[in-house]
């Protein structure tokens, strides 16, 4: 579980996140939803450690991130996959490789039987026979996938995913959802996932929260985003055509 | 004021770099690459122009030396001279300023802008230490490629000398070993030290903290050259000062 309590951050003049509460919950996966701009990984970015945030708190399971020490930091660091909203692979490295980076960095296991572990994963999202090209090679797609191989390599324990399925086909993309979705019921773990996609909102939304100039304006699950009156909540959700229809022949009875 | 700041940040960068070590096995694979593409890989360009600056040195010494009173034997000492003092180790280190220099910081600086860094970080790992200490380490052997430069120059005056006829084998010879100070040596390879050092951490430090885009990288490699440069031609001006006057 990881609670972030009253968080605030700007860059220079410009606030941010303006006093944030959210809990996001173990063994579930926890959307975060916002329009482009509205400080999703800003506020992704400060629960890693990444950016400090001048006020508020964030607690991994009851412990607050700004009481570790050096250690306790790099230890919780250990358990944490991420998988960034451009991939962030490292381009001097093969997909193989990137994989079993942090691996290779953690254990003492011999590189045989990481390489085990690395084709184990590369088949979970669908890449086997990409190991030893390089990124730059490999379609978006591919390299999103690579990416969120390598964010789970490890068996996290915490799993941050920005935007992971921007950028690719429908089917991929619910292959994906479904993946992550697997992996936070499967290992028990507490999953944050940054999405555009309204797909995912009904695929895998069971506890969201929906940002908004920097505050929280909404939280809930995909039973409740589909039906509130919210305003600011149903501008969001129905501004896509299609949507928008749905929601037309639901309020007609259809 | 900018510059203080710029200053500590850079030294703060340097502590960064001698922090949290990196697992050994990846780090000794990290610096035989940077060992590979930042020093053998220029080796090439080095020995060009090494060999040709040599022989120019020595052809305008010997075509402005028309007073019959000087031994033609001062074609190569003024070579000799001017190519361990200044040329090769100075000379070539802006060129690298160039080279390697710009590489440095387009690397780093597009592992910033695409979060490779921040991907380093959040796995737990010194993202400074893994990126800059193999190259400061690769560097040290950077006195090599010096060496080379001085062997290739004195090389190049003795064929433009010798060969076009200017001074004979003999008083090159002897004007290479006339007044021969072990110290200058010493000199140019210390300064070579502290270049190298240079090399590897000016650039690293404007690829490290730049901010933006693809666009910036290109621009903060330029400033990055710009910088490594007259950081070194201050660093020889001083060090100049200290140990031979
Ligand atoms: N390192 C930074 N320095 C300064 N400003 C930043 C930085 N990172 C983000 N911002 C600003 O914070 C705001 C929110 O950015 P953020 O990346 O969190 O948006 P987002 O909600 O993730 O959008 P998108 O859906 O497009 O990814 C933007 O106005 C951006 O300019
Ligand atoms: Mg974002």
């Amino acid at each position: 579980m990881i609670e972030i309590k009253n968080l605030h951050k700007s860059f220079g003049e410009e606030k941010i996140l303006k006093g944030i509460d959210f809990v996001f919950e173990t063994g579930k996966t926890n959307l975060i939803i916002g329009q482009s701009g509205s400080g999703k990984s800003v506020l992704l970015k400060c629960m890693l450690g990444l950016f400090t945030p001048e006020q508020g708190t964030i607690e991994y399971d009851g412990d607050a991130y700004s009481s570790f020490n050096e250690e306790q930091k790099r230890d919780l660091r250990t358990k944490v996959g991420m998988l960034f909203q451009g991939g962030a692979l490292f381009d001097s490295m093969t997909v193989e490789e990137n994989v079993m980076f942090p691996l290779r960095m953690f254990t003492k296991t011999k590189k045989k039987d990481l390489k085990d572990r690395v084709h184990e994963v590369l088949e979970r999202v669908n890449l086997n026979d990409t190991g030893q090209k390089y990124p730059a090679e490999i379609s978006g797609g591919m390299q999103k996938r690579v990416a969120i191989a390598r964010a789970i390599v490890n068996r996290p324990k915490y799993l941050f995913c920005d935007e992971p399925n921007s950028g690719l086909d429908p089917h991929t993309a619910t292959v994906i959802d479904n993946l992550i979705h697997d992996l936070t019921v499967e290992y028990d773990i507490t999953t944050v996932v940054i999405t555009h996609d309204m797909n995912s909102l009904l695929e895998i939304g069971e506890n969201i929260a929906f940002l908004k100039d920097g505050v929280l304006a909404w939280k809930g699950d995909k039973t409740q985003i589909f039906k509130t009156e919210d305003e600011t909540v149903t501008d969001f959700v129905y501004s896509s055509d299609l949507f928008k229809k749905v929601r037309v022949a639901q309020q007609r009875g259809i | 004021m900018n510059y203080l700041q710029s200053i500590g940040e850079y030294l703060l960068m340097i502590k960064g770099v001698f922090g949290r070590m990196t697992k050994g096995s990846v780090l000794k694979e990290l610096i035989f690459k940077e060992i590979d593409e930042l020093v053998v890989g220029s080796l090439g360009i080095v020995a060009f122009l090494s060999f040709f600056i040599g022989g120019v040195v020595a052809l305008q010494t010997a075509l402005n030396l028309s007073n019959p009173i000087i031994p033609k034997s001062l074609v190569a000492f003024a070579a000799r001279q001017s190519i361990i003092l200044e040329f090769s180790p100075t000379f070539i280190s802006i060129i690298m300023a160039g080279k390697v220099g710009s590489f440095i910081t387009s690397s780093i600086g597009s592992m910033r802008v695409t979060e490779q860094i921040d991907a380093l970080e959040v796995m737990g790992i010194n993202s400074l230490n893994y990126l800059v200490f193999p190259k400061i380490i690769a560097m040290l052997t950077y006195p090599f490629v010096i060496a080379i430069s001085m062997f290739l120059g004195v090389l190049g005056a003795y064929t433009s000398a010798v060969l076009g006829g200017f001074v004979s084998s003999e008083a090159f010879i002897t004007g290479l070993q006339e007044d021969f100070i072990g110290f200058h040596v010493f000199y140019a390879f210390f300064k070579t030290f502290l270049f190298a050092f240079i090399l590897a951490t000016i650039p690293a430090y404007h690829g490290y903290y730049m901010t933006g885009g693809s666009l910036e990288v290109g621009k903060s490699s330029t400033t990055s050259f710009v910088w490594t440069s007259v950081v070194i031609i201050v660093t020889n001006y001083i060090v100049t000062q200290l140990m031979l006057s």
